[in-house]
């Protein structure tokens, strides 16, 4: 199969396209700003940018209805934002702060909205994908019609777990999609030397599990298969798989020199693929917008980033007895806790 | 030579079982293949088939006999040429068969015969006192395998939220029948086999958790959880702490844990002290069928991922279980088995066995043993050990885990931070030998602690 592609009139009206590059140009922003953070200091450990990577989960969110849930790795920012969760709590997260969404001790890479419905942000990669397997078997078990998104990369989807859950997702109807972000590199192994396949979602088709690949980098195409997918799942049709073929500007983390790919190669998708320019371009051309409309929804989320990195910074951090609260959802004796 | 016919071995742990039924009467001609009987396990029936060809001579032990032991001689059957009268009486001495057999047999089954199982409730220990329940409550002899079956049972008929899943737990009826009778039940939605993929249905159970359910995990064993632990302890475990108390994971994983019999290496390993380190996991480890229920229970409904260590062969004993409508015992409480003032014995699980075993003969040498079950190791009742300690100034602890960072070592260390002062010996410690546990019947035997250990430990830090 083709990759999907946007239909050539755009599936979407004029405010949808102004939300979708809004919510993009949020993510690449806090982005932005959270790299800056990290750089003076004020986030620490591991911190994976998402940028180049919006249109994937600004699409799918177009696409999911209130009580659906989602789950990802630590690559997690960008969700989060997209389904709606406030980017103080996350940015003050970052910073390891009162006010981040964990209370400063579960970091970039750990962080929940039971409100949301977001179940983190985890650590170990393919982890997420059972579990958000689980979260559709939840919503099915109540007789809901909600459905979970289990994302996870390229590098995950060699993992076993991967093909564990693909197995009994099938076998049990589950209704979750799984979403490959194929961005083309596990931390500095390009798909190429890691995966003799390298067609990930036709791997579902061993399972029975129905999927396509999609242009990632277009917002438009995204969401129209996100749509497809969500029809399937919700009308009791097991599960799905999507892989997203989209790009990371950025090296895996902070600290990767990203050795193993050119500058040339980063600087093309930049200047040919982007998925916020791509939006800018269909919103200019159809003249659904002005570029000074544009200017004024880049000031607004410029300002909400950088009152989001005065918040980050001003937060106080975690009052020392935080280290011994939430080990345990009841109170343990004091002197039985080992 | 007329052939003998001995009550088969059917499972690892298997000592004795009930002869069901026999398909052939005396008189008829068998050959090999066919089935001749069958016998009920305390875990399944199954079909006895015969090994050689001949005429049924004599069936000695009746159908409907119950605690016929593996080895003892059930029939014998006849060669081509012979008659019922040609069999020598001395075939029919079980004593004869027994003299052949017998080394293999007790070495086979030594560390299981302590707690023999589906002894009468009245030959098993009982605690000292039953803080439990409340005064008046009668009891009933149950196996510690249907108490966990009723406690599954009785918390499922309680909310829909909570639901089984596992290799073999429905359809089959579970792979050591605890969750027998549940499938029929409860349907297919609530008790679900799942394909033997541990790392897989283990986060799925985590994600459904994190979704608001309240599953029960059974691994088949243990062993198995270990492709799992990383969805156990990243996952369920720490997810509380890292989303600052948001979202919790309401989970239970159980099975047998630990030795069981024969069964090598790989099979065989107690993972209490893994579990127990993990700030997150609450870790039970019972040794009796009340426990069992009312810890199990408990768990059931404890809004943390619960790590509930059960033993094959605590599977079949019988003990006294109370006759209430909603039993539960609340963790980190440990339970006084037998006072004392000599010594503090201190253990939990399957090493009861040999504790409550050592206490009698430690009793007959005028050696006065204070028996503790510490029944859940996360948290621990260090109370009630400090508490003894101070009486007894002695312990000796007793587990079948490995010896090196071992529950044992932590509780030593907590003793002698805590009462230093009244200690007259050092705290000593009967675990499992610093090997993987091996085959041979002998060299199984002395892998894992013994009565006499915990004998010659107490009388180590007695000086007598």
């Amino acid at each position: 199969m083709a990759t999907r592609k946007a239909a050539k009139k755009p599936n979407a009206s004029k405010d949808d396209l102004l939300q979708y590059y809004e919510d993009m140009l949020l993510i690449r922003r806090f982005e932005e700003k959270a790299g800056q953070l990290y750089g003076m200091g004020l986030i620490g450990g591991f911190c994976h940018l998402y940028i180049g990577q919006e249109a994937v989960v600004v699409g799918l969110e177009a696409a999911a209805k209130e009580g659906d849930s989602r789950v990802t790795s630590y690559r997690d920012h960008g969700h989060m934002l997209a389904c709606g969760m406030d980017p103080n709590g996350v940015m003050a997260e970052l910073t390891g702060r009162e006010g981040g969404y964990s209370r400063g001790k579960g970091g970039s890479m750990h962080m929940f909205s039971e409100e949301k419905k977001f179940y983190g942000g985890h650590g170990i990669v393919a982890a997420q994908v059972p579990i958000g397997a689980g979260l559709a078997f939840a919503n099915k078990y109540r007789g809901e019609d909600t459905v979970s998104f289990a994302y996870f990369g390229d590098g995950a989807a060699n993992q076993g777990q991967v093909y564990e859950t693909y197995n009994m997702a099938a076998l049990w109807d589950l209704p979750v999609i799984f979403v490959i972000e194929n961005n083309q590199y596990a931390m500095g192994t390009s798909v190429q030397r890691s995966t003799h396949s390298p067609s990930y979602w036709e791997r579902g088709a061993a399972f029975g599990i129905a999927g396509e690949e999609v242009d990632g980098m277009d917002v438009l195409a995204v969401k129209e298969a996100g749509e497809k997918a969500v029809a399937h799942c919700r009308a009791g049709k097991g599960p799905y798989i999507l892989e997203v073929k989209t790009y990371r500007y950025r090296g895996h983390s902070m600290s990767d020199p990203a050795k193993y790919r050119t500058r040339e190669e980063v600087q093309k998708m930049r200047e040919e693929r982007d998925p916020i320019e791509a939006v800018k371009s269909i919103l200019l051309t159809g003249s659904h917008a002005t570029e000074d409309e544009l200017k004024d929804i880049d000031k607004k989320i410029k300002a909400v980033v950088n009152e989001s990195a005065k918040f980050a910074q001003e937060s106080p951090e975690p009052a020392l007895e935080e280290l011994w609260t939430d080990i345990y959802a009841d109170e343990l004796p004091q002197e039985a806790s080992a | 030579m007329s052939i003998q016919i001995l009550m088969p071995a059917l499972s690892p742990t298997m000592e004795e079982g009930t002869l069901a039924k026999w398909n052939v009467k005396e008189g008829d001609t068998v050959t090999s293949g066919d089935v001749i009987a069958e016998i009920e396990t305390d875990k399944a029936t199954m079909e006895f088939e015969a090994v050689d060809e001949g005429v049924m001579g004599k069936i000695l032990v009746a159908e409907g006999t119950e605690g016929v032991k593996v080895n003892d001689l059930i029939a014998i059957l006849l060669e081509e040429g012979e008659s019922a009268d040609d069999i020598d009486s001395a075939d029919r001495s079980a004593g004869a068969v027994t003299e052949t057999v017998e080394p293999e047999a007790e070495a086979a089954s030594t560390h299981a015969a302590a707690p023999a199982a589906a002894k009468p409730a009245a030959d098993v220990p009982s605690p000292a006192a039953e803080p439990d329940v409340p005064e008046g409550t009668t009891f009933k002899s149950q196996t510690v395998r249907e108490a966990l079956r009723d406690a599954m049972a009785e918390e499922m008929r309680r909310t829909e939220d909570v639901f089984l899943m596992g290799e073999e737990v429905a359809e089959y009826q579970g792979a050591y029948k605890i969750s027998q009778g549940l499938l029929d039940e409860f349907g297919a939605k609530r008790v679900i086999d799942t394909p033997i993929t541990e790392h897989g249905f283990t986060g799925l159970a985590v994600g459904a958790a994190f979704g608001g359910l309240n599953p029960i995990v059974e691994f088949m064993t243990f062993n198995f959880a270990m492709q799992a632990i990383d969805q156990i302890i990243n996952s369920a475990a720490k997810t509380l702490y890292m989303s600052g108390g948001q979202m919790g994971c309401p989970i239970v994983f159980r099975g047998p844990n630990g030795a069981a019999a024969r069964v090598g290496a790989q099979h065989s390993q107690d993972y209490a002290a893994w579990y127990a380190s993990i700030p997150g996991l609450k870790v039970v480890q019972p040794y009796s069928a009340a426990d069992a229920k009312g810890l199990l229970k408990q768990a059931i409904r404890d809004p943390n991922p619960v790590i509930f260590l059960e033993n094959e062969i605590l599977y079949g004993k019988s003990f006294d279980v109370p006759e209430l409508e909603d039993f539960t015992i609340p963790f980190g409480k440990a339970k006084i088995w037998r006072e004392g003032t000599d010594v503090t014995l201190v253990s939990w699980g399957i090493g009861m066995t040999y504790t409550l075993e050592a206490a009698d003969a430690l009793a007959e040498m005028g050696i006065s043993a204070e028996v503790i079950d510490l029944r859940t190791l996360r948290p621990i009742d260090y109370a009630t050990v400090i508490n003894s300690v101070k009486k007894t100034n002695r312990c000796v602890t007793v587990e079948e885990g490995f010896p090196v960072a071992s529950m044992s070592n932590h509780i030593a260390a907590h003793i002698m931070a805590e009462a230093f002062d009244y200690l007259d010996a050092p705290v000593l410690s009967c675990t499992g030998k610093d090997v993987p546990m091996p085959y041979a019947a002998n060299l199984e035997k002395l892998a894992l602690t013994s009565t006499q250990e915990v004998i010659d430990a107490v009388r180590a830090v007695t000086y007598k």
